[in-house]
C-alpha cells in the first residue's frame, strides 16, 4: 500500500466531494418535492391521477438507474441539438453540461422510490388524527401542512434515511455520463497513478463516512419526535 | 418521430443488433441468478451466524453486513473485482500453480452475491427472529438434531416472512447486473451501449432496454406473488 499521492490529489477529492453532496442534496430536495405529491394522490387523488402516480413508480423502480442515466444523457441529449433554435436558447448551456442530466435522473429516481414510501406514510396516518383536525376547522391544506404530512413524514423517518443511503450509494453512476463526483476523481487517481486498490479504498471511506453523517443526522431527527408514553 | 421509427430497423435479428441483445440479455440473467442463489446462502449462513455464532463470528459478520451496505455498489464491484481475482491466483501461486483467467462471469456472479450476502443476511435474520419459539421448542423437545430442526422448522417457517424481502432483492440484483458494464462485462447494459454507440440511435436502443428490464421487473413481481401466497397457504389472512 502506498499512500504518497494522497496529499497531490487531496484538493481534487475536496472538489469531488463538493459535487457529490451538491448533487445529493439537489436530487433530495427536488426528488422529495415531488415524491410527496405522488404519495398523495395514490392516497386520495383522482384514479386516473393515482394511476399515473403508481405508473410513474412502476417504471422508475423496475429499470435500472445507469439505463435511466444514459438514456437521459446519451439519449435525450442526442436529441436536443437537433431541435431548432435550442443551440441559441438560454437553455442551451444546461443541456449541454452533464450535471443537470445527473440531477434530473437521480431525482426523478428520488421521486419514484420516495413516492411509494410517501404513500404508505399518508395511508399510515391514523383517520382519527385527521378527523380531529377537521373538526377544529381546518381546511384541506392546513391539514395537510399542520397534520398528516408532518404524521406521514415522523413516521418513515427511518425508512427515510435508509433510502438517502442507498441515494448516496447511486451517485458514483454519474461518473459514467462524465461527473466528476469523488468516485469519478477515484478513477481519475487510479489512472494517473497506476494505483489500483488505494484511490478505491480511499473513496470507499468516504462513502462510510457519509453513511454515517446520513445515518446519525436522521437519528437526532428521529429523537426530536415525542414519542407516545 | 420519423427518425425514432426508422432506427428500430437496428433491432432485426437478421442483421441487426436483436441477437445480440438476447445474447446480453441471457448474461444479465444467468448472473442475477447466480448471485441472487449465492447471496441467499452466504445470508442463510449469516443469519445463523448472527444468531446463533459465537462473539467473534457475531462480530465479523456485523463488520461484513454493515461495510458491505455503506460503500456503493459500484465501489465494491471495482474492489472485489480487482482484489478478487489477484488474490485467487496469489493462492493459487501459494500452491504453485499458475495463475488463471477468472471469467467475468465467475466473477461477476461472486461479486454481487457477497453484496447480496450482506442483504440476505439482514432479511433471513429477521425472518428468522419471527418464527415463533414455541415451534422451535416443540422441534428440541421431539429431539430433533439441529440441522434436522433448521432443515424442517426454521427454514420452512421463516420463508413467508422473507419472501417480500427477498423479492426487493431479486429486483436489486436485476438492476444491479448493470453496473457490471462499467468493468467491461457484456451483458444487457453493455450491449446496448456499444449497439447504441455504433448506430448512434442512443435514445432507441436505451429506451429498449429500459423496456427490457421493466418485463423483467413486472414478470418477476408476478412470479413472487405466486410463491408468496403459496407459501402463507394455511396461514391466516392479514387484516
Amino acid at each position: 500500500m502506498r499512500w504518497d499521492w494522497l496529499g497531490e490529489y487531496i484538493g481534487r477529492f475536496g472538489e469531488g466531494l463538493l459535487v457529490t453532496l451538491e448533487l445529493l442534496a439537489l436530487s433530495i430536495t427536488i426528488g422529495m418535492a415531488f415524491a410527496i405529491p405522488i404519495g398523495l394522490v395514490q392516497v386520495t387523488g383522482p384514479r386516473w391521477l393515482a394511476a399515473i402516480a403508481r405508473g410513474f413508480c412502476t417504471v422508475i423502480r423496475g429499470t435500472p438507474l445507469l439505463i435511466q442515466l444514459w438514456l437521459l444523457y446519451y439519449g435525450l441529449g442526442s436529441i436536443f441539438p437537433m431541435v431548432p433554435g435550442i443551440r441559441e436558447s438560454f437553455l442551451w448551456p444546461l443541456l449541454r453540461d452533464a450535471f443537470p442530466y445527473a440531477v434530473v435522473a437521480f431525482s426523478l429516481s428520488v421521486a419514484g422510490y420516495e413516492g411509494e414510501v410517501m404513500r404508505g406514510a399518508f395511508a399510515g396516518v391514523p383517520k382519527g388524527e385527521l378527523e380531529a383536525g377537521r373538526a377544529f376547522g381546518m381546511s384541506r391544506f392546513t391539514l395537510l401542512r399542520r397534520v398528516w404530512l408532518p404524521r406521514a413524514l415522523q413516521n418513515v423517518l427511518p425508512t427515510l434515511a435508509g433510502e438517502f443511503v442507498l441515494t448516496l450509494k447511486s451517485t458514483p453512476l454519474a461518473a459514467t455520463i462524465t461527473v466528476f463526483e469523488v468516485y469519478g476523481i477515484g478513477t481519475l487517481v487510479r489512472q494517473e497513478t497506476y494505483r489500483v486498490y488505494e484511490p478505491l479504498l480511499f473513496v470507499a471511506a468516504i462513502y462510510v463516512c457519509l453513511t454515517g453523517v446520513i445515518v446519525v443526522a436522521f437519528r437526532r431527527l428521529e429523537n426530536r419526535v415525542p414519542r407516545p408514553a | 418521430m420519423s427518425e425514432f421509427l426508422e432506427s428500430l430497423r437496428f433491432l432485426s435479428f437478421d442483421g441487426g443488433w436483436g441477437w445480440n441483445l438476447v445474447r446480453g440479455l441471457a448474461s444479465t440473467l444467468q448472473i442475477a441468478l447466480g448471485a441472487f442463489f449465492l447471496g441467499l446462502s452466504i445470508g442463510l449462513f449469516g443469519a445463523l451466524g448472527k444468531l446463533h455464532g459465537s462473539a467473534p463470528v457475531r462480530w465479523l459478520l456485523e463488520i461484513y453486513t454493515t461495510l458491505i451496505r455503506a460503500v456503493p455498489e459500484l465501489v465494491l464491484i471495482l474492489l472485489l473485482y480487482y482484489a478478487g481475482t489477484q488474490l485467487v491466483n496469489e493462492v493459487l501461486a501459494m500452491f504453485g500453480r499458475r495463475p488463471i483467467d477468472i471469467s467475468g462471469l465467475v466473477a461477476g456472479i461472486a461479486v454481487l452475491g457477497i453484496v447480496q450476502g450482506a442483504y440476505a443476511t439482514e432479511v433471513i435474520r429477521g425472518a428468522m427472529r419471527a418464527v415463533p419459539r414455541g415451534q422451535l421448542e416443540a422441534a428440541a423437545a421431539f429431539g430433533m438434531r439441529p440441522s434436522l430442526l433448521l432443515r424442517r422448522i426454521t427454514v420452512p417457517a421463516m420463508i413467508p416472512f422473507a419472501l417480500p424481502g427477498l423479492a426487493n432483492l431479486w429486483l436489486i440484483v436485476m438492476k444491479d447486473t448493470a453496473l457490471l458494464a462499467v468493468v467491461g462485462f457484456t451483458e444487457l447494459a453493455l450491449t446496448t451501449r456499444q449497439a447504441a454507440g455504433s448506430t448512434r440511435a442512443y435514445f432507441m436502443f436505451f429506451l429498449v432496454a429500459a423496456l427490457i428490464y421493466l418485463c423483467l421487473t413486472l414478470i418477476s413481481n408476478v412470479v413472487f406473488r405466486h410463491l408468496e401466497r403459496r407459501a402463507r397457504r394455511g396461514q391466516p389472512t392479514l387484516a
